[in-house]
């Protein structure tokens, strides 16, 4: 039922507003979001939530990329077997997205949508933004009115 | 063999195009910085300054993908994509060299200079043992080809041995052949100049860089391209194939600006061949990003209205086109053009959907 409802309003995000969220390379080239509130979000979330999410985000994505003692061998595994091995099991990195789009998945559904917010996998954007999307008003196709707010009005 | 296989034929890294909203939406915020509107004529080019460990860097926009490139990413007109952390584009090996492939190519010119090493010294044994039997000039004459393989191998060493070690140099100092060429860390330019990527340890560097983490590829190369909202009058804003159509590799190899894009979509509508579109928008789960173009030789233009369905027999040249994407995408025009269909257009509600969840900015990730 959750998931139907989150596939009402990606088909209608086409009449949405989008926000999104770029980049901060201010650590290098690690994947990270910058945790600046976004203006156009201000009636729809806390400041609060939107921190921790993009945090939270950015935690995961550090842990993806984090090089030590158990990336090197894996690294140095996949080498040893001429990458075979990646036939088999995915890599670190992969798991970890995995984790990050289940639980932007649980946070679309807690906390997102019953704000009429969207928030999209970084990972569908190339990386390059998490996008919110406000989703509008619009009749028949949404189960209940509950998930919707006002219009955003840009 | 297997590891210039792989430098060849991995996604270097490649950054996908920014969607439409994207590019409105970092255009407008370019806008409100520099407080002006362009009013026809072409802005300057854009930067950002981000403080990177104590270095400023420079951002720069990418007209042609719409997105500021993460820093050590460059745009590669032969590819026609920006690829991260970007470090030469390879003719030899037919791709970039990226964040993705650089262990490859390494290992690719590493295992090649062994193996000229290897062969030289083999050649000039196998010439000195001839020669104590039956004279030196003698035994050049008996395997004329020894000369040959001995000559070759002799420049081969000195350029591959090179390249290995100016390649180890780069890795052991955590800089690309980008930065280097240029200069951007070198002590030249000042004195407070150094690589903020560095991780101040040559072990740690090599480790990083050969051992590391490799992040998935980020664009979709066994998709079809989803079409866009047909508007002929729109300029099309954006491209969807992330690799270079042929017709476009020339143009935005030269001009990989806004301007020349209008003047590729009259060129576009009049290619039929164009394979991709496909799997109509029925089968797009909306809870999935829908895979976009990754075919290089296709672009979903918005002011493409013709599309042609995808036909089955073409999966099988689908497939091999993205593996001939690394090689210069000139040697494709053809075959397109020869598995042309009849067009059909999709209806424009499903482009609102199509529009929203595919292709531009959508990808999937994808095995290698």
């Amino acid at each position: 039922m959750e998931v139907h409802n989150l596939q009402e309003l990606r088909r209608s995000a086409s009449l949405a507003t989008k926000v999104f969220i770029q980049r901060d390379y201010s650590d290098g080239t690690i994947c990270q979001f910058q945790t600046k509130f976004p203006p156009e979000l201000d009636s729809r979330i806390e400041r609060q939530l939107f921190e921790e999410t993009v945090k939270t985000l950015n935690s995961f994505y550090a842990e993806a990329e984090k090089i030590g003692g158990s990336s090197y061998l894996e690294g140095c595994l996949a080498c040893a077997t001429a990458y075979f091995i990646f036939l088999c099991m995915e890599t670190h990195y992969e798991k970890v997205l995995k984790k990050i789009s289940r639980y932007i998945q649980e946070q679309n559904e807690k906390i997102f949508a019953p704000r009429g917010l969207l928030l999209t996998d970084p990972v569908e954007r190339g990386m390059r933004v998490v996008s919110f999307l406000a989703v509008l008003c619009k009749g028949p196709e949404l189960p209940t009115g509950g998930f919707l707010g006002e219009d955003t009005q840009k | 063999m297997g590891t210039l296989l792989r430098t060849s034929f991995s996604d270097p890294g490649v950054l996908p195009r920014a969607t439409p909203d994207e590019a409105a939406d970092l255009e407008r915020q370019i806008d409100i910085a520099n407080g002006t509107s362009s009013g026809g004529y072409r802005p300057p080019p854009r930067t950002k300054e981000v403080i990177i460990n104590g270095q400023t860097v420079k951002l720069k926009y990418c007209f042609t993908c719409k997105i500021f490139r993460p820093p050590r990413a460059s745009h590669c007109s032969l590819c026609d994509n920006c690829v991260e952390r970007f470090d030469h584009h390879c003719p030899w090996v037919g791709n970039c060299v990226g964040k993705r492939n650089y262990r490859f190519f390494y290992m690719f010119i590493l295992s090649l200079s062994f193996l000229t090493v290897f062969i030289l010294a083999f050649v000039i044994t196998h010439v000195i043992l001839r020669s104590q039997q039956t004279g030196f000039l003698n035994a050049l004459k008996d395997s004329p080809a020894s000369v040959l393989e001995a000559v070759v191998c002799f420049f081969s060493v000195w350029s591959i041995v090179g390249l290995s070690g100016f390649h180890t140099y780069l890795i052991s100092s955590n800089q690309t052949t980008n930065e280097d060429i240029k200069g951007s860390w070198s002590n030249k330019r000042g004195k407070e100049n150094y690589n903020p990527y560095s991780y101040g340890n040559i072990f740690t560097n090599c480790c990083v860089a050969l051992c590391g983490p490799i992040s998935p590829s980020l664009i979709d190369r066994r998709g079809y391209i989803q079409p866009d909202t047909p508007q002929p009058a729109a300029p099309s804003n954006g491209i969807a194939a992330y690799g270079a159509t042929q017709s476009q590799s020339d143009m935005a190899a030269a001009t990989p600006l806004l301007q020349s894009e209008p003047s590729l979509t009259s060129d576009e509508l009049h290619l039929p061949g164009k394979p991709g579109l496909g799997t109509p928008c029925a089968s797009l789960t909306l809870g999935q990003p829908t895979p976009p173009s990754s075919m290089p030789n296709l672009t979903a233009e918005a002011a493409l209205t013709d599309i042609l369905p995808l036909k089955e027999e073409h999966v099988g040249h689908q497939f091999l086109t993205p593996e001939e994407a690394p090689s210069p995408p000139r040697m494709l025009a053809g075959s397109p053009l020869a598995h042309s269909r009849t067009m059909h257009v999709l209806g424009l509600a499903s482009q609102d959907s199509l529009h929203e969840d595919s292709v531009r900015g959508l990808v999937k990730l994808s095995s290698v």
